[in-house]
């Protein structure tokens, strides 16, 4: 929460980035002096496929306005098949938590490659845009409290 | 009843079974409870009525590692469980003699308190050889009466089908229950708008007391090792009020249970709570049905599931 109410809201954003393609294109992102918002949080995982819905059901417990998942595009997975896997799980997850409360909005996932560092920055400036219009996220922390 | 009973001695008498696993009468009329009987004498305690809603099947996990088969009574929507657990390398089928048997629906304390019949004594009329039409309760301020139908667990008045998946021998007669869609309630909900949702899950979850009721019941967790078992103590992994386990637990649960669940209804059925917690199983269930292709868990003991297979056209995350 910003400490005043003029301030800018600045949203939470965890992005698990998958090791061989879109980490590096983050890399790329970088090195190549392209900008993203610094509101973006990136954890590193070894394939889209790692991404256990606990860890994006744990994210918006503990706070955060919007969640991406990135991986290698279809049929280019380093483990071959992994982010197929990984399509299914975050389409069923999304669905499931957009039928709890957390718009469709606040979750996305994005294949881009390591030459694709243009579509990483252009991604996630998008994705920050479309949080702060969203706004403040409930919290899934504040699912099961007792009155 | 008797028809149960008679044949089950002959089995149990020629040795084909060493063992039965039905219901016994429990503390109160309203709620008979899953027993093993062992002799012909044991089964003077056996029932099977409306009452009888529990699924039997999670037990054949237990009963596979005995001696000897197990005779076990399922009623139509109980076969898909076992299937499931058939599909998983759960259960043994060669340990399994499984009698179907008739169904006209289920009935509950639950419902009978919903439509104002509280303080409930007796139920007359709930017995499978009845016509099913009415149910005579005797309460503490007096008798009354309540068409069986009103009494029906949710599940049975959106029941799939009286068909047996899977079964030795059949007993007994079925009645269709029908008169529902399963997924209306989902759409209702899903028409509300996301703070509306929020707030409707966040009453119902809130309700939860973490008793572990539904997870113990559920046919398909039955994973050795659970994530929700803490390693301290019973009562201390119960406590844990602050984790995130805690507050997100029907959720992981529903999602574990994701493409193997066959909706048998028992987690909202044993719910001290009334948390209708089938209504997060089968948005998994609408979704893969529509995204997927339809699929329903336990009919067959073959194949691949939902989630552990794909396609390569599949549908983006967010784009439905």
């Amino acid at each position: 929460m910003p400490m005043n109410d003029n301030a800018e809201f600045r949203p939470k954003i965890v992005a698990f980035c998958c090791n061989w393609c879109s980490y590096a294109g983050a890399d790329l992102a970088g090195s190549s002096r392209l900008t993203y918002p610094a509101d973006v949080k990136i954890i590193k995982v070894p394939c889209s496929c790692r991404v256990n819905p606990m860890f994006i059901l744990r994210a918006f417990e503990k706070g955060a306005d919007g969640v991406i998942m990135c991986g290698c595009h279809p049929g280019d997975c380093h483990y071959s098949t992994g982010n197929y896997y990984a399509r299914r799980r975050m389409t069923l997850l999304f669905s499931m938590l957009d039928y709890i409360g957390v718009e469709h909005g606040r979750t996305r996932v994005e294949w881009v490659s390591a030459a694709e560092g243009v579509k990483f920055s252009a991604t996630m400036n998008e994705f920050v845009e479309k949080i702060k219009s969203l706004g403040k996220n409930v919290r899934l922390g504040d699912l099961r409290c007792r009155s | 009843m008797q028809e149960l009973i008679n044949r089950t001695k002959e089995l149990l008498a020629d040795g084909t079974v060493a063992r039965v696993l039905g219901w016994r009468r429990g503390d109160l009329p309203t709620n008979p409870e899953p027993a093993y009987f062992n002799d012909g004498e044991s089964l003077s305690e056996f029932v099977y009525n409306g009452f009888c809603g529990a699924n039997l099947s999670k037990y054949m996990i237990e009963a596979s590692e005995l001696d000897g088969r197990t005779l076990v009574f399922l009623k139509p929507c109980d076969t898909y469980s076992f299937n499931q657990l058939l599909k998983e390398n759960r259960v043994d089928r060669e340990k399994a003699y499984i009698i179907g048997v008739g169904c006209k629906g289920k009935i509950s304390e639950a419902s009978l308190n919903a439509i104002g019949i509280k303080n409930v004594i007796d139920v007359k009329g709930a017995e499978l050889t009845d016509a099913c039409d009415t149910l005579t309760i005797e309460t503490l301020t007096g008798n009354t009466t309540c068409a069986y139908r009103d009494a029906m667990l949710e599940r049975c008045h959106v029941c799939r089908g009286k068909e047996y998946v899977v079964y030795d021998e059949l007993i007994g007669d079925s009645a269709d229950t029908v008169d529902g869609d399963r997924f209306d309630e989902v759409r209702k909900i899903e028409a509300m708008s996301p703070e509306e949702r929020f707030a409707f899950f966040k009453a119902e979850l809130s309700k939860c007391i973490r008793c572990n009721a539904c997870r113990n019941v559920c046919p398909a967790c039955s994973c050795r090792k659970c994530v929700f078992d803490s390693t301290k103590f019973d009562s201390a992994q119960k406590a844990n009020s602050d984790s995130f386990e805690e507050k997100m637990f029907h959720i992981i649960r529903a999602f574990h249970v994701a493409g193997r669940c066959t909706d048998c209804g028992e987690c909202s059925r044993v719910c001290p709570q009334g948390i209708p917690l089938h209504l997060l199983n089968r948005k998994f269930i609408k979704d893969i049905n529509t995204l997927y292709g339809d699929f329903c868990a336990g009919e067959s003991a073959e194949g691949a599931t939902p989630l552990t297979s794909f396609t390569f056209g599949d549908a983006e995350p967010g784009t439905v």
